[in-house]
């Protein structure tokens, strides 16, 4: 790639940031050049986020409905997934899942909602409650 | 110790080898990112089917987290690198706030996804961001560090609570508070055995002496058949799959195509500091692979949007034409003496 083809295709979701490639100068060296960004990198990026952001909607109305936790809602919000978490917090895969069930969820000793806040970055309180609206929203912190 | 008045932040491709560097130059070396790059071998490929992010598998251009670190201090003669973690956050951050007073200048492992000075959409659960810390004030009662990023363009502060937070991330990659710094540096580095060694060595780790299926040219292989599967698997899956290989090559560290460039960019330097001329056409080799990556970038790209008439069998046999590529100059830089 030649220093004038570097993409610059700059996107909000970079804030502003650039970033830094190495690319072919006038004199045939390399060097570092700066990128605003790149089309295909910015529409993957987006997608991810579409997609994690478009799952914890469908937990949310689920959370709703009473048919699961606000766990996985704020899983979800905080971007982890469920091997993710249970890697965070030493536990199985299905004793993450179980406590997706209300019922489960609910009797929760207050030590094991201390460990999921801390790992997930969040406040018991948070946690503990589903937000009454659905904003689409930016991970805490 | 590093002379920390002198110190310069600069924006650098990959956050770990731009630490390197970073460290490198604050005690009074000059490297080049791509210098340090080259010399711990940190080209490579490698495909992991069973490690999972958010439910699809793991793809590398480069050796794993620390390993460059770690090649470094295994390879220049006199340079000792001390790495520690750490049980709990206040003995990490009583040892970080020590060394600081100290006048060191101290790489820590972190997390991107508590870092606030981060564009909130690159806010992932990545483990293995590398950054430097090079001071610490206090600002109305609160502890304020300041961060020598090295993929942004500017240093950074960011408050003690958050900073404590990315350092004991939990969960794949834990940093466990780990932070490193250069206890000893040589004066001078042995270019004349090092550069050979190095490019030797990311020779026969990738090409047809590598003998594990999964990484270097075996590995891109593994993924093209994967892709002419995908054609059995669900369009929404199809779709992530073929995102999430642009983004593990573009978005991650510096991408697939980026990684070859600074790549070529160490052969360049190489070929000036030995005198050989071969090194130049295996850097231009290198550029030109770098343009294939990027291409096949925007295949993925266009397949997952269903643009254009492209198949999935052409993005596997591009990816296999890039691999073919890279095996024969694997196989040269093996030989290299």
């Amino acid at each position: 790639m030649k220093i004038d083809e570097v993409p610059q295709q700059a996107d909000d979701i970079y804030e502003g940031e650039t970033k830094v490639v190495y690319a072919v100068g006038q004199d045939g060296k390399l060097a570092t050049a700066s990128t605003q960004g790149w089309e295909a990198e910015i529409e993957a990026l987006k997608d991810a986020v579409d997609e994690i952001e478009q799952q914890a909607r469908e937990a949310w109305q689920r959370a709703r409905n009473g048919e699961t936790s606000p766990l996985e809602y704020h899983m979800l919000h905080q971007r982890l997934d469920v091997p993710m978490l249970a890697q965070a917090m030493g536990k199985f895969q299905w004793q993450i899942r179980r406590h997706f069930k209300p019922n489960v969820f609910n009797r929760l000793s207050d030590k094991r909602l201390q460990q999921y806040a801390k790992v997930m970055g969040l406040s018991v309180e948070t946690l503990k409650r589903l937000p009454d609206t659905l904003e689409p929203g930016e991970p805490q912190p | 110790m590093p002379d920390l008045s002198q110190f310069q932040h600069q924006q650098a491709a990959h956050c770990e080898t731009g630490a390197a560097a970073g460290l490198f130059r604050a005690h009074g070396l000059d490297l080049s990112e791509a210098m340090v790059f080259g010399l711990a071998s940190g080209l490579t490929y490698a495909y992991l089917p069973f490690v999972k992010i958010n439910g699809l598998p793991l793809m590398a251009y480069r050796m794993p987290p620390r390993m460059i670190l770690k090649m470094l201090s295994w390879r220049i003669k006199g340079l000792k690198i001390r790495f520690k973690t750490f049980k709990n956050e206040a003995d990490g951050q009583a040892f970080l706030d020590q060394k600081l007073a100290e006048g060191e200048l101290v790489g820590c492992q972190t997390s991107v996804f508590f870092l606030p000075y981060f564009p909130k959409e690159m806010r992932f659960h990545f483990n293995a961001h590398n950054l430097l810390v090079f001071g610490k004030e206090t600002v109305d009662g609160e502890s304020q560090y300041h961060i020598s990023d090295p993929v942004f363009s500017h240093t950074v502060t960011t408050d003690a609570a958050s900073l404590n937070e990315a350092r004991f991330a939990k969960g794949a990659l834990a940093p466990n508070g780990r932070l490193y710094y250069f206890e000893s540096v040589p004066e001078s580095i042995d270019y004349d055995t090092l550069i050979p060694k190095a490019i030797r060595f990311t020779g026969k780790a990738n090409g047809k002496r590598n003998i594990t299926p999964i990484s270097g040219v075996g590995g891109m292989k593994l993924v093209a058949k994967r892709i002419e599967k995908l054609e059995k698997d669900s369009k929404r899956y199809r779709q992530l799959f073929l995102g999430h290989i642009v983004r593990m090559q573009e978005e991650i560290g510096t991408g697939g195509a980026g990684f070859r460039y600074m790549y070529a960019a160490f052969l360049q330097e190489a070929a000036e500091k030995l005198q050989r001329p071969e090194l130049h056409e295996w850097a231009d080799a290198f550029v030109a692979i770098g343009d294939e990556w990027r291409e096949f970038a925007l295949l993925c790209a266009r397949i997952s949007k269903g643009r254009g008439n492209h198949t999935l069998k052409e993005a596997a046999d591009f990816l296999r034409r890039i691999a073919d590529q890279e095996q024969v100059l694997y196989n040269q830089m093996a030989k290299f003496k």
